[in-house]
């Protein structure tokens, strides 16, 4: 880059400034940015959040609009603490390429000191247009699009999906398939929380769980290879069923897998629940209450941790849960440790589903026999031309799925994952909008972080478990 | 209330939400046990959802839009709620023109309408009347269009590799 065009850009920054109105009178100035370092004479300029246009934070007069928005409906903490307005108030950018954000969120910080005053999530560094993407891949196609967006919990993507799309084709779902999908999402629920607790023990610098936790997560992984060829974005579960049948001797691995993580959570339990740093770093951090959570659609865990009970698995039951015996824990206080419990017990409830699932496999068939969604099997490919171009239409035109507008929900290890999908007939979605858990739970982090240390930003956040696949999709 | 009569009177509390907003015309589509699809004018719709909050539909579940191109009005508002004390999940809809794609924002009764009606302006434009920040959510700010348009040209940015030029 030469001189000159440097110079260009400088002055056109410039010019930006005094034709946004931050140049105004002084008052005016004052009012719009009222970010000026108080108890120093008035700036010529003033220091703003960032130069990112929309990615600013509010100006603070804009803010108790919004601060009385909240408080009128639910939230009455939100606004500044206080006594705490000193001199030292400043902007702090937390990411996007913070290691502790969890993939590419960024937080805006206003901090006094080391107290957060207020705090806003910005995101879409992720943002890759699927809903879009979804438009243009017919509904067999669809499944390897949905399962790239929540990357820790892959089958429950699918499984919303498949689930979505049978809701309109009315296809019945044979007992076998639908008890391994059940599998299959509760082993991913396991495999999910136990990633979530090696990251939020490294992130609160309990880093030997970080090690436990990738570990244990392997050998369900290592099922999930055995099973689908693939150890995520697997495109096993698919309308109609699943894409192949259980490996022989999978029994004898689950089982494997429930000893496994078995053993390991006693011994994280053993390591973190009496870890004074750990309790010390966990209780009462991170608080939001069950009608803040209620009000940003919070759900799943970090909903549950609140007192809520709502859990899509009882309220809604997809797949044939309910023939399974198991609870849903409900936490008290809505903090960071409180979530932490849940999820123990959460990958407890998941193995003892897994448990079920081996004892009462039904046999048969893995897909349904409807040839609308099924292609022929592969012997039948060889023997009879008719069969060969139904494979090949059936993966190249795709199927035709009546018109109709429906939502469908599944329970992903980050809360209510729903789908609403519209159909005008044809091969492919007119629209298919992902309702993911991750966008709600970043979305109310403000409340739970406003006037907290700096260091519980770290704790609070990991804990929420936020997937920025999941957030931007 | 031109809430189709007699599905809508035994049930106690579609009853509530509908009845709160007497004037407005609702037209109940689906009422089944658990979820209820109801299309809303968007002059009466603000008071709709503050009906369905009062009535129990505490939960925010999801706020989007759906393009029809063709049809008129041409967007879907689809604003999905649930109350977990009835385990009943309430639809709404609202038709939005294209001459004048605007809607009055629910984030006030919501809070968490906030983000998705910031993600459905930046996907759809349409506007969100009242909103305390209406800016891009997902998409870059100086982005053109909105993608999930269905008349948004779907191709190819030219990615420039340097090596090539």
């Amino acid at each position: 880059m030469s001189d000159d065009t440097r110079d260009s850009e400088t002055e056109g920054l410039e010019g930006k400034q005094v034709s946004d109105g931050r140049s105004h009178g002084a008052e005016e100035r004052r009012r719009v940015h009222d970010l000026w370092v108080a108890g120093t004479e008035e700036p010529d300029w003033v220091a703003t959040a960032t130069d990112e246009g929309a990615q600013e934070m509010l100006p603070r007069e804009l803010d108790p609009g919004l601060a009385a928005q909240r408080g009128v409906t639910v939230v009455d903490d939100y606004g500044e603490p206080t006594g705490l307005r000193g001199d030292e108030l400043q902007i702090l950018n937390m990411g996007p390429q913070h290691p502790a954000t969890h993939g590419v969120l960024r937080l805006q910080l206003e901090l006094d000191g080391e107290t957060i005053l207020r705090s806003k999530p910005i995101i879409g560094y992720l943002h890759t247009g699927m809903e879009k993407t979804a438009e243009t891949l017919s509904y067999m196609q669809g499944g390897t699009n949905v399962t790239r967006m929540d990357y820790l919990s892959p089958f429950h993507n699918e499984l919303c999906f498949s689930l979505v799309v049978e809701q309109l084709l009315d296809v019945d779902i044979p007992p076998r398939a639908q008890a391994i999908r059940i599998l299959m999402t509760e082993l991913n629920r396991v495999a999910s929380h136990l990633i979530w607790l090696a990251t939020f023990g490294l992130d609160i610098g309990a880093l030997s769980m970080m090690l436990y936790g990738w570990r244990e997560r392997e050998s369900v992984l290592d099922f999930f290879e055995k099973v689908t060829g693939l150890r995520m974005n697997h495109n096993y579960i698919r309308p109609g069923g699943v894409a192949a049948d259980l490996p022989d001797g999978w029994e004898t691995d689950v089982e494997g897998i429930l000893e496994v993580v078995r053993t390991g959570l006693g011994d994280y339990e053993a390591m973190l629940n009496e870890n004074p740093i750990f309790v010390d770093r966990t209780q009462g951090v991170g608080i939001i209450t069950p009608a803040e959570a209620q009000a940003y659609g919070v759900t799943g865990v970090n909903a549950r941790a609140t007192g809520l009970d709502y859990d899509v698995r009882k309220a809604f039951p997809y797949s044939g849960i309910e023939q399974y015996e198991f609870d849903v824990p409900v936490g008290q206080h809505g903090d960071t440790f409180d979530r932490y419990l849940l999820r123990m017990e959460e990958i407890r409830q998941s193995l003892r589903i897994a448990e079920q699932v081996i004892e009462t496999m039904p046999p048969g068939d893995y897909r349904a026999t409807d040839r609308k969604v099924t292609p022929p099997p592969r012997r039948r490919i060889d023997e009879s031309m008719e069969a060969l171009i139904h494979h090949f239409k059936i993966f190249t035109a795709g199927f035709d799925v009546p018109a109709g507008e429906v939502y469908q929900a599944v329970e992903s290890p980050r809360g209510e994952l729903g789908m609403y999908l519209v159909s005008k007939g044809g091969p492919k979605p007119w629209r298919l909008h992902v309702r993911a858990p991750s966008f709600a739970t970043v979305q109310a982090l403000p409340v739970m972080m406003s006037g907290q240390l700096i260091a519980d930003v770290i704790a609070t956040l990991a804990s929420v478990d936020p997937v920025l696949g999941d957030v931007d999709r | 209330m031109a809430a189709s009569g007699g599905e809508v009177a035994d049930d106690p509390i579609l009853d509530a939400v509908v009845a709160v907003a007497a004037s407005a015309k609702v037209t109940v589509t689906t009422a089944g046990p658990v979820q209820v699809v109801v299309e809303v004018g968007r002059e009466d719709y603000p008071a709709l959802v503050e009906a369905a909050r009062a009535g129990g539909f505490e939960t925010f579940i999801d706020l989007c839009a759906v393009d029809h191109l063709a049809r008129e009005p041409r967007f879907d508002v689809v604003v999905n709620l649930l109350s977990t004390q009835h385990t009943r999940r309430l639809l709404i809809k609202v038709g939005v023109p294209n001459e004048d794609p605007s809607l009055p924002s629910i984030s006030m009764v919501y809070p968490g309408a906030n983000f998705y009606e910031r993600e459905t302006w930046d996907m759809f434009g349409i506007v969100f009347d009242g909103h305390p920040d209406l800016t891009r959510l997902l998409m870059p700010d100086e982005w053109d269009g909105h993608p999930l348009r269905k008349d948004y040209r779907i191709g190819s940015v030219p990615v420039e590799f340097k090596a090539t030029r």
